[in-house]
């Protein structure tokens, strides 16, 4: 399935979810609206069509000073049909919040709690959000680009 | 009356059998566990951020100390990563000689869990045997590059310099003696009893699960589920090597024990296939842009100095677009993810790291088990912790 | 302790304290402490081939409290910090510390946030040996430096002063 099928078959169900669609060295990546992200994840994973059952890396970045300042990035893939995607979700620099996607593949848990820790983007619905790699107390969120590296 | 009350122990972070500076807090019902909670980050060292800083080949030593067991296959996948952002070809004589590299650092890699693994269930000789042999491999990494851990031996665009003489040698000759010992190590662990009654049954966890979870590498095969990186994206050539995908069947201790064993054979016909049918050729790719010109030039031509003193202090600028490239390392899917913004320096460089993600099954895999159970699951989990907390 | 101000510096005391070094030094029980990819090393230096056995130090106590030397083999984060110097105040006297590899020496390659920089801030540290990770043939001159450094130990004149 191209990229362009791929975008026709999730217009079918989400008509406004998918701002963006491109293809760089082979890999298609769709921008889409944070409000859409959990339900078009449980209509990826569960629909045959897709069927993107595994969650191979779930990370953010930050793209300081520009705003939308934050972006949370999906890759699934599908074993059956040997085929990758990746998500793209634009978050507000104060304040960004996503929907947890652990109730679709459980893999999300630790990898939603390492990107509060170092980039301090919330995961609503996580069941057990706090940090994971920094000690309790750290204060600041060190892989942010206002961060310094010597701490 | 009877009151059941459960009690907190801590396990670690300095533990002999943790593997590295890992914390369980479990809770305990006498001798079974009712919940495991890991506890890590104790060797966060801030390593995705140092790389931001640091130019595209600046960053290949940093990822020797990534999953320290199994330093060239994470140079692999981060060169990948940097080939495929740039679209560089690499020539065949590189690519056989990075196919066999990492095919004797996943043997390399796999003696080391089998040593300290069965360390930790009791079983004290297989440690001092399978590291006489992963000694072996070393000396043969140290003949290439000049070190045993921490090799940084491929660059982009290919490998830093040829395969010394002598080399092909000495590994025919590892080769050779090699499936003997793995029937060795067979001999003490198989069929053993003992082993079979700690492994198992035990921290067994189903194909559906894994899946969900994400698992990546032989605990992954070890459920029955047919997936290798190396069959399913081939990279570096490996779609024209005969191999087999070793499949477990229960996905207990004892099966990741069978898949792991399974695959060094696996591994020593590849690198026997790969010496077979070396080509000749360059090792590095002819791209003034990024590559550096090989060394015997810098030393005798000021051109190739002036070109590798511009490419080593500035790097080289790499067009602004993002990959995700993967490679099936000895832990499982170790994928790098790029961010370029047409700087020299990495945007973002996310480490998609399998024991990280493997690990987080572990409470899943405990619960209900006893104390000396984690042990033997902890271990055939094969984590390193800096993949962990990088 | 009350024989040297009986007996004086004498050839009984420097023997005596000749021969606590000698069995001190011939059977260092190093605690179990391996953080990060210089463990790799120290292990290996346990193992047949480059066997620590003959210096008398092949058991690597899991214990601190049953072990006289805590050989830190790689990086130490802020986060494992305070169960370092637990660990080291575990160990009862005499005990001595060994910062093996780049980083637990320096911080190594790791100038961040979440890195200390070097053992040597927070424990007193006898022998560095530096490398990314030391040889285990680096590991043993190291070792060997340490016994003499203990060779040379004139506690008996510390106590007895």
């Amino acid at each position: 399935m191209n990229l362009q099928e791929t975008v026709d078959q999730i217009r079918k169900k989400f008509p406004d979810a998918i701002l963006e669609a491109s293809s760089f060295r082979e890999e298609d990546t769709l921008r889409v609206r944070a409000e859409d992200l959990l339900p078009l994840c449980q209509f990826l994973r569960d629909t045959p069509v897709f069927a993107f059952d595994y969650l191979v890396d779930l990370c953010g970045v930050d793209r300081y000073p520009k705003e939308p300042r934050f972006e949370v990035v999906y890759l699934l893939r599908s074993m059956k049909r040997k085929a990758m995607l990746r998500l793209k979700v634009a978050l507000p620099g104060d304040d960004p919040r996503i929907g947890s996607v652990t109730a679709v593949w459980k893999g999300a848990d630790w990898m939603e709690r390492e990107a509060y820790d170092l980039l301090g983007i919330r995961f609503e619905g996580h069941p057990d959000l706090r940090r994971i790699l920094l000690t309790p107390e750290w204060q600041g969120h060190p892989l942010r680009k206002d961060y310094p590296l010597r701490g | 009356m009877a009151n059941r009350e459960t009690m907190i122990i801590n396990m670690g972070p300095q533990h002999p059998s943790t593997h590295g500076v890992l914390r369980i807090i479990l809770e305990l019902d006498g001798e079974v566990v009712v919940k495991a909670t890991p506890d890590i980050g104790f060797l966060h060292r801030g390593l995705e951020k140092l790389a931001e800083s640091k130019t595209y080949h600046q960053c290949i030593p940093l990822t020797d100390r990534l999953d320290y067991v199994a330093g060239m296959s994470n140079n692999l996948a981060y060169v990948l990563a940097v080939e495929k952002l740039i679209g560089l070809e690499v020539p065949p004589r590189a690519q056989a000689i990075r196919v066999l590299l990492c095919e004797l650092q996943r043997i390399a890699s796999h003696l080391f869990w089998l040593g300290t693994h069965a360390h930790d269930i009791g079983a004290m000789t297989p440690l001092f045997y399978a590291l006489r042999e992963r000694d072996e491999i070393l000396f043969l990494f140290e003949m290439v590059c000049g070190s045993r851990l921490t090799p940084s031996y491929f660059r982009v665009g290919g490998l830093a310099q040829d395969l010394p003489e002598g080399f092909e040698d000495r590994c025919r000759e590892f080769l050779r003696g090699f499936p003997s010992k793995i029937d060795e190590y067979e001999t003490l662990l198989t069929e053993n009893p003992i082993w079979i009654r700690r492994t198992q049954g035990v921290g067994a966890i189903s194909a559906d699960e894994a899946i969900q979870y994400g698992l990546s590498g032989p605990i992954l095969r070890a459920s029955n589920v047919n997936w290798d990186i190396r069959k399913a994206y081939p990279y570096s050539g490996y779609e024209t090597y005969e191999f087999e995908i070793p499949i477990g069947t229960n996905g207990d201790v004892y099966d990741r024990y069978r898949v792991r064993i399974a695959e060094m054979r696996q591994s020593a016909k590849i690198v026997e296939q790969a010496l077979d049918r070396m080509p000749g050729g360059a090792v590095l790719a002819d791209n003034p842009k990024y590559v550096y010109p090989p060394k015997w030039k810098v030393q005798e031509s000021l051109e190739a100095l002036i070109h590798h003193f511009h490419l080593a202090s500035e790097g080289f600028p790499v067009p602004p677009g993002e990959v995700y490239a993967s490679i099936e390392s000895p832990k499982g899917e170790l994928g790098f993810y790029l961010v370029s913004d047409g700087t020299p320096k990495p945007f973002r460089f996310r480490i998609r790291p399998p024991s990280f993600i493997n690990l987080s099954a572990l409470p899943k895999m405990v619960e209900g088990r006893l104390v000396a159970d984690v042990v033997a699951i902890i271990g055939s989990i094969d984590i390193v912790l800096a993949e962990i907390d990088r | 302790m009350g024989i040297t101000s009986h007996l004086g510096d004498t050839v009984f005391t420097t023997a005596l304290e000749w021969l606590v070094n000698w069995a001190r030094r011939s059977s260092l029980w190093p605690a179990g402490f391996g953080l990060a990819c210089c463990a790799l090393e120290m292990i290996v230096t346990a193992a047949a081939r480059y066997d620590l056995a003959r210096f008398g130090m092949e058991v690597f106590r899991p214990s601190p409290r049953q072990a006289d030397l805590m050989i830190v083999a790689g990086t130490v984060t802020k986060k494992m910090l305070p169960a370092v110097i637990r660990i080291y105040e575990q160990m009862p006297e005499p005990k001595w510390v060994i910062a093996m590899g780049a980083c637990a020496s320096t911080g190594g390659v790791f100038d961040t946030y979440a890195t200390v920089q070097g053992i040597d801030q927070y424990l007193p540290v006898d022998v560095y040996i530096p490398g990314c990770p030391p040889r285990p043939e680096a590991l043993i001159y190291g070792i060997l430096k340490l016994h003499e450094k203990i060779g040379q130990d004139r506690w008996l004149q510390r106590a007895g002063a």
